[in-house]
């Protein structure tokens, strides 16, 4: 569980705000907004990568935040699912054979001797997940992790985000793509220039959203 | 690491190790071939190894001048005269001479090739605009060119048929050759060149002006205590001598049917005081 | 044994000699620079112009400081090999760790982001980004090394282009031009690019093969 309370996150010319938040086990919360609403900093806030600079954030166990645009060490594949591992000071031999396992779970196992830097987009982001999944964490927090992908891999991403919830994982998903968030949250929250506009559980969010703004951007109208 | 290392050691080890005397010279004089021709016989006598710093006469006169260099080997006696007089060199002779060429194409479109003075023939090339190429690199060569330009009254610089190459005797010919220009050449490069450019020897007379002298001095030991001053006497002793004065001579003599380097046995055609 | 290769290996000793001498400080730099991860604006415009460094300059400023009359004069250093080294080091210098600074700059935050996003340390995060830049230290390393042995100006005048001493491949082609010899003074060119090739190429394939 990673719960948030006055989060606040001040760069030049922009702010964010984020007065109460919470990512429950077994849940996946959806992150929702236009470009520049502020959602990959709040990730990284609550990931702990980013300091706030006001209020707190309490993470029970690890939580590993999954870059847009995962940095797959120049090694084999198998080595980058293993690195959170080795990172924890597992040995070597042990280590290996849980990422060939998670390999395994993402459809990756074939290309395990393989230089990562070859592998193509949507390997790319199954192999992160599988690195960050090989840790064991409490909470996944997904920056946008099948932007980009072929409907193949979206599909598969999304089957591993749907096992790992169910596992208890707690998930923060953030997206672009409502037909993903509809399908996989099970709350949803809206972010607008650094403020949180809405925030409920996923039926009623997307069926009848309280604020103009949040159904402005439903439906698919730009929204400022 | 150590493989790398080992061999950065050694070299340190043996440049450290010979006392080789160093001798700056010119460019013309080693590009000649003259000093390889000669000098592994003084290495053999006397077993000190000659380090040879080719450059311009300005640049080796230069290196000698700040005690770089054991003995100077060069060709331009207002410069040595004036190393002498700063104490910066002694025991100065003059080895050998050849002559400066003024050199042009075959067409001679100046009609440099009757004069008998060479004066008379660079008036003839300024009055007709034709095309010279001057090495304008401060090389002795390149200071005789200045100085006959001076004494003939003239100044060439900045006229359009006056071109500087900047670049050595070789590459200067190659130039003059490929543009149809005069140029003023010595004559061992020329001669090593002939074959390979399209120029005419237009002027080659025993003209005293002409004369391009060769000289050798030590560097100065009582202000550069560390020179090998003992070596560059032995090689001055070594250059002067009978025998060695006759092999300059003979250097190349049947490749080119004349002299190269005609020796001089320490006599000065042009004084250097 | 054959001027041709004396001259050869004179260079390549000269110049990975040169390479490796600077490498010894540009590295370092270079890296703690880079991993920084921020734009380290002042360090970055001296290294950067100090890339343009005429060697020429170089090789004067080396003279006069090894010169018999100059300060390191009593090392009796000019004309010498380890002198050449000297000169061209610092010629390397700011190629090397310019090149490591910019591309390892270019790693640090997302090599630091997914160290402490999988919970590891800085110094996990700091060992990682050595690890990463292996292809990094090498452009810099052949950069370096491609810059000093095809360089002309700080050799002639520091190693004196001695016969059997100082003679490298670049000032060989000098002479031979000089001397009018062009063909030859082209065929040693062709030889100074194959062996700048064929070392930047092994250099290029050593940072190529993949950490197991």
């Amino acid at each position: 569980m990673i719960a948030a309370e006055g989060l606040e996150k001040r760069f030049p010319g922009f702010t964010l705000r984020a007065p109460r938040l919470v990512a429950e086990p077994g849940r996946v919360l959806a992150v929702l907004g236009p470009s520049g609403a502020g959602k990959s900093t709040l990730l990284m806030l609550l990931s702990g990568l980013l300091p706030p600079d006001a209020g707190t954030v309490t993470r029970e166990g690890p939580a590993v935040y999954l870059d847009q645009h995962p940095y797959l060490l120049e090694r084999s594949v198998l080595e980058n699912a293993a690195f959170g591992l080795r990172l924890k000071g597992v040995p070597r031999a042990r280590a290996r054979e849980a990422a060939l396992a998670w390999l395994a779970r993402v459809g990756l196992e074939a290309l395990a001797p393989r230089p990562a830097r070859g592998l193509s987009g949507g390997e790319r982001v199954r192999l992160a997940l599988a690195r960050a999944l090989a840790t064991e964490p409490k909470a996944l927090l997904l920056d946008e992790p099948t932007a980009n992908l072929d409907p193949a891999n979206v599909a598969r991403v999304e089957a591993l985000i749907r096992e790992e919830k169910g596992r208890g994982r707690a998930i923060v998903l953030v997206t672009h793509n409502l037909f993903q968030a509809r399908r996989l949250a099970d709350r949803a929250l809206f972010l607008l220039g650094g403020e949180v506009v809405e925030e409920g559980p996923a039926p009623a969010f997307f069926e009848t959203p309280q604020d103009p703004r949040t159904r402005a951007f439903l439906s698919g109208e730009m929204v400022w | 690491m150590r493989r790398w290392l080992f061999p950065l050691v050694l070299g340190l080890g043996l440049s450290l190790a010979a006392s080789p005397l160093r001798l700056a010279t010119t460019t013309s004089v080693h590009d000649s071939g003259l000093l390889d021709a000669i000098l592994p016989g003084f290495t053999a006598e006397t077993g000190i190894p000659v380090q040879v710093i080719a450059v311009g006469t300005g640049q080796a006169l230069a290196i000698a001048g700040r005690g770089d260099a054991d003995a100077a080997l060069v060709h331009a006696p207002a410069l040595e005269a004036r190393f002498l007089k700063e104490q910066k060199g002694v025991l100065h002779a003059c080895l050998a001479k050849n002559r400066f060429l003024l050199v042009g194409p075959p067409e001679d479109p100046a009609g440099v090739r009757w004069e008998t003075n060479v004066l008379n023939a660079l008036r003839k090339i300024y009055l007709k605009g034709a095309l010279f190429v001057s090495r304008g690199d401060e090389s002795g060569t390149h200071k005789k060119e200045l100085e006959l330009w001076r004494a003939a009254g003239l100044r060439p610089q900045g006229k359009p048929w006056y071109l500087e190459s900047g670049s050595g005797m070789g590459a200067t010919l190659t130039l003059a050759s490929e543009k149809g220009a005069y140029t003023l050449t010595d004559l061992g490069t020329f001669l090593f060149m002939r074959d390979r450019v399209r120029l005419l020897a237009l002027f080659d007379r025993d003209d005293p002006r002409m004369t391009n002298q060769y000289s050798y001095m030590a560097t100065n030991p009582e202000r550069f205590p560390w020179v090998n001053f003992e070596g560059a006497k032995r090689l001055r002793a070594y250059l002067l001598r009978k025998d060695v004065q006759e092999r300059i001579g003979a250097y190349l003599k049947d490749r080119f049917g004349q002299s190269l380097f005609e020796p001089l046995y320490g006599r000065c055609p042009i004084p250097v005081p | 044994m054959n001027e041709l290769v004396e001259i050869t290996l004179r260079s390549l000793l000269v110049s990975g000699s040169a390479t490796l001498l600077a490498a010894l400080f540009g590295l370092p730099l270079g890296l703690w620079l880079g991993a920084r991860g921020r734009p380290q604006r002042l360090a970055a415009s001296l290294l950067y112009a100090g890339m343009g460094l005429p060697p020429v300059v170089v090789g004067l400023f080396f003279y006069f400081l090894l010169s018999r009359s100059g300060p390191l004069g009593s090392l009796g250093l000019l004309y010498t090999i380890p002198g050449m080294v000297l000169a061209e080091s610092v010629l390397a210098f700011p190629l090397i760790a310019g090149f490591a600074m910019a591309g390892v700059a270019e790693k640090a935050n997302p090599v630091r982001r997914l160290v402490k996003s999988l919970g590891g340390s800085e110094l996990q995060a700091y060992l990682t980004l050595l690890a990463e830049s292996r292809r990094v230290v090498v452009a810099a390393l052949a950069a370096g090394f491609g810059a000093v042995i095809s360089e002309v100006g700080a050799v002639t005048i520091v190693g004196g282009d001695i016969r059997h001493a100082t003679r490298v491949l670049t000032t060989a082609v000098v002479i031979e031009t000089r001397k009018g010899e062009l063909e030859r003074a082209a065929a040693l060119g062709a030889v100074l690019l194959g062996v700048t090739l064929l070392i930047t190429a092994v250099l290029v394939l050593f940072g190529e093969r993949e950490a197991r």
